[in-house]
C-alpha cells in the first residue's frame, strides 16, 4: 500500500516553499524506490509550523515541521514515511498543543481534507448538514440559524438568520445568495484559508442559504489578490455540478441551485455589500445609501442574502449538529466560536479557532507567543485597517463582539496584528487616512476628502507643527468623519486613529518637544 | 506572461464571450485585460457598444479598479504589500531596499519592470509580502524579488 504524505498547497504555504517541499519529496522517494501518494491539503493554520509536512501511520497522523528542501534527505533516513523519530518531529498532529486548545467548527476539515476530493468531504462530514436541510422547510432552516445565534463574520455582527428571514419573507420572481469574499483587511486570512482548503464547505452553506430563502442564484465575490482561492472554487463548483449537488435538481431533490463566481478589481471598498453589488453587476464600485436593504432591493434590484465567507461556511454545520451545539459556545450575545487570525509581529502566527471569550492576552502570548522581533509588545491592531489599536494594558479584554466595543474596538473580521515597540503610532494613524483616501469610492464628502485632510494634519503633527491646535482639530474631523459617512470607510477610519491618539499620545507629542 | 497583441478583431472575439452575461462590463474590461495585457484606450468604445451602455461608464469602471490598465504591462510586475500586518514586520524597508535593488520608484514603471503597492496579500503571519507575476513570497527581502525576477526574465 502506498504511504500517504500531506503537503499542504496553501498560498501562504506555497510563499516559503511548499512546492518545492512536495517535488523533493516526490523525486526521493522515487530514488528510494518507495512508493508514495502526496496529499496537497490546506493548511492546519499553524502558520509558523509550516511548512508542515504529515504522514499518515496506524497511530494517526503524524507531523513534522517547518521543512525546507534541505530537509528532505534526512528525512527519509529518519524513516519520517513510516513516523519514525526526526529533529523536526512534532508528534501527532492532533495532540500538537497550539491546534489540540482550539475549537474547530468551521475550519474542522482545513488541512484535514484534500480540499477537493467529494469523497474525503463526506467522509468527514460533508454535506450533512445540506441533507437536513432538504427534508426542512424554509421556515425550519431559518429558524434553526436564528436559534444558533450565529451572527455575520464579516464585521458588522449582524445576525445571520434575521437577515435570512427579511429575504424569505420578501416575494420576488427572482433572489440571490452573494457570499462576500472580499476579505481586504489586513491581518486577516480565514476566508482565504477556507476558500483553498475546504471550499466545499462554503458551497454547502451557500446552497444551505438558498434552500433557505428560495434563491437559486448565487455568487462568490472573490478579491483578485486571491488567484488561488478563485481557482480552487472554481473547480470545486465544476466538481459539485459533475456530482448532481449544484445545478437543477440539487442531489436529486427536484430543486434548483446554481454557484458562479466573480472576480474583483483589486478595490477594498467593494467589501462593502452594498459596492460589492455594484462591482457583481459590472459597475464602479460606489457604496448605495441604506435603506433599502440589500435583503430587500439588493442584486439586480432582486432581494439579496449578503454573507461573508466564514459565516456561510458555519451554517453546514450549525444544520449538521444543531443550534443548541453551536449556541453551546460563546459568551453573552456572541455565541458561538470565532475564527481569530494572528498577524504581524507575531512569533506564532495562523488561525486560532476558538469560543468567543478568550482574551486578547491568551491570544497575542499564549497562542501568539509574543512578538516575532522578540521587541516588547506595543499595540495590537484588532479588526483590521478599520480597527482600533489597543495598548499592553487592553490585553485582558474578552474577544467577543460587545466587550471590544465597550473598550473602543471592534472585531471585525477576526484579524489580530501585533506591532513590537519600534511602531510609531502617529504614522500608523497617517497611513490609516492615506488608505482611506486611496481606497474611498468617493460617494460621500467626509470619506472623500476627509481622508486626504486628515493624512495632512497628521502630518502637519509629525512635523511638530502647532501639534496642540491640530490635534484639536484632528478630532474635530474623526467626528465629521464618522458621524458623516455613508459606509464603514470612511465612518470607522477615525477609529485607528483616535485609538492611536488616545492610547499612545506621546508619539503625536514628542515632535512638539524635538 | 505571453499576451496577445491588440486587435480590434481578436478584441470582438473575447467580448462576443462577455457581453451577454449579467452585468458586463467589468468583466468585459477583465477578459480584455487577460488576453492583451492591458485595455487599450480604443477598447471603451468596443466594450460601450457591445454592453449597451455609455463610454462615460465603461470609462468610469475602467479608471476606478486599480486592477485594470490602459497601458501595455511591464515584462514583470513585483507588488509589495504595504498594509499594517506587513508594516509591522519591515514592509516600509522592503519598499525601500526594493527600490534600491530594482533602480526604479513604487507605482513607477518602465517597459521591463514595475513596483506597485498591494493592500494585503491574505498572508499576514508570514510577512513582510510580495507578489511577482502573480507568485506569492512570504517572509520577502528585496534580494529574493530580485532574483526571482531574474529567474523569470
Amino acid at each position: 500500500m502506498s504511504i500517504r504524505i500531506y503537503v499542504p498547497k496553501d498560498a501562504a504555504v506555497r510563499s516559503i516553499g511548499a512546492d518545492l517541499v512536495a517535488l523533493a519529496i516526490e523525486a526521493e522517494s522515487a530514488r528510494r524506490g518507495l512508493s508514495i501518494d502526496i496529499v496537497r491539503n490546506g493548511t492546519r493554520g499553524a502558520l509558523w509550523l509550516e511548512p508542515m509536512v504529515e504522514v499518515e501511520t496506524n497511530e494517526g497522523r503524524v507531523a513534522y515541521g517547518p521543512v525546507t528542501v534541505a530537509d528532505v534527505d534526512s528525512l527519509f533516513d529518519s524513516s519520517f514515511h513510516t513516523g519514525g523519530r526526526h529533529k523536526l518531529s512534532l508528534g501527532l498532529t492532533e495532540d500538537i498543543a497550539w491546534l489540540a486548545r482550539q475549537d474547530r467548527v468551521t475550519f474542522a476539515r482545513v488541512g484535514v481534507i484534500d480540499p477537493l476530493s467529494l469523497a474525503d468531504y463526506q467522509e468527514h462530514g460533508g454535506l450533512v448538514g445540506l441533507r437536513r436541510a432538504l427534508t426542512l422547510q424554509q421556515e425550519e432552516i431559518v429558524t434553526e440559524v436564528t436559534q444558533s445565534g450565529l451572527r455575520g463574520r464579516g464585521g458588522a455582527g449582524f445576525p445571520a438568520g434575521i437577515k435570512w428571514r427579511t429575504v424569505m419573507a420578501t416575494a420576488s420572481d427572482q433572489k440571490f445568495i452573494c457570499c462576500n469574499a472580499d476579505e481586504g483587511d489586513s491581518g486577516t486570512f480565514a476566508d482565504r484559508m477556507l476558500m483553498e482548503g475546504d471550499p466545499f464547505t462554503l458551497l454547502e452553506g451557500m446552497t444551505i442559504a438558498g434552500l433557505a430563502v428560495g434563491a437559486t442564484e448565487a455568487v462568490v465575490y472573490i478579491r483578485s489578490e486571491y488567484p488561488a482561492a478563485y481557482a480552487t472554487v472554481n473547480q470545486a463548483i465544476k466538481l459539485a455540478r459533475a456530482f448532481g449537488w449544484l445545478g437543477e435538481n440539487v442531489l436529486g431533490s427536484g430543486r434548483a441551485f446554481n454557484i458562479r463566481t466573480r472576480l474583483g478589481g483589486g478595490s477594498y471598498v467593494c467589501g462593502e455589500e452594498t459596492a460589492m453589488l455594484e462591482s457583481i453587476e459590472g459597475k464602479r464600485g460606489v457604496v448605495r445609501s441604506k435603506p433599502p436593504l440589500p435583503a430587500i432591493f439588493g442584486l439586480f434590484g432582486k432581494p439579496t442574502v449578503i454573507n461573508n465567507v466564514l459565516t456561510l461556511a458555519t451554517v453546514p454545520a450549525i444544520l449538521a449538529d444543531g443550534a443548541d451545539a453551536y449556541m453551546a459556545r460563546g459568551v453573552g450575545r456572541s455565541v458561538g466560536t470565532q475564527v481569530f487570525q494572528l498577524a504581524g509581529n507575531i512569533a506564532r502566527g495562523g488561525i486560532v479557532e476558538t469560543a468567543f471569550g478568550v482574551t486578547l492576552g491568551e491570544l497575542v502570548n499564549d497562542f501568539g507567543a509574543g512578538t516575532l522581533s522578540g521587541l516588547p509588545l506595543r499595540a495590537v491592531q484588532v479588526g483590521g485597517p478599520l480597527g482600533a489599536y489597543l495598548p499592553v494594558s487592553s490585553l485582558n479584554v474578552s474577544m467577543d463582539y460587545e466587550s471590544l466595543l465597550a473598550a473602543g474596538g471592534m472585531l471585525g473580521h477576526g484579524g489580530v496584528v501585533v506591532f513590537d515597540e519600534s511602531v510609531d503610532m502617529a504614522q500608523q494613524a497617517k497611513f490609516a487616512m492615506e488608505f482611506c483616501a486611496v481606497e474611498s469610492c468617493g460617494k460621500c464628502t467626509p470619506c472623500r476628502l476627509g481622508s486626504t485632510r486628515g493624512a495632512e494634519t497628521i502630518l502637519k503633527i509629525m512635523n511638530g507643527e502647532d501639534v496642540q491646535g491640530n490635534k484639536k482639530l484632528l478630532l474635530d474631523l474623526c467626528e465629521v468623519m464618522t458621524d458623516g459617512s455613508l459606509c464603514a470607510m470612511g465612518g470607522l477610519t477615525p477609529l485607528p486613529v483616535r485609538s492611536a491618539m488616545l492610547h499612545f499620545n506621546e508619539d503625536f507629542d514628542r515632535r512638539a518637544r524635538a | 506572461m505571453l499576451f496577445t497583441p491588440w486587435s480590434s478583431q481578436a478584441a470582438s472575439a473575447v467580448l462576443d464571450a462577455t457581453c451577454e452575461k449579467p452585468g458586463p462590463v467589468l468583466i468585459s474590461l477583465q477578459a480584455l485585460q487577460n488576453e492583451f495585457g492591458y485595455v487599450p484606450k480604443e477598447a471603451v468604445e468596443m466594450v460601450a457598444k457591445a454592453c449597451n451602455v455609455s463610454r462615460a461608464d465603461v470609462h468610469g469602471v475602467l479608471t476606478f479598479y486599480h486592477d485594470l490598465r490602459t497601458s501595455p504591462p511591464p515584462k514583470n510586475s513585483v507588488r509589495i504589500c504595504v498594509a499594517e500586518a506587513c508594516q509591522s514586520v519591515g514592509s516600509r524597508k522592503l519598499v525601500e531596499d526594493a527600490e534600491k535593488v530594482f533602480g526604479t520608484q513604487m507605482e513607477e514603471s518602465n517597459d521591463d519592470i514595475e513596483l506597485k503597492p498591494v493592500y494585503c496579500l491574505g498572508n499576514c503571519a508570514l510577512g513582510p509580502s510580495a507578489m511577482v507575476d502573480g507568485e506569492l513570497i512570504g517572509r520577502a527581502t528585496a534580494n529574493d524579488l530580485h532574483h526571482l525576477v531574474k529567474a523569470k526574465s
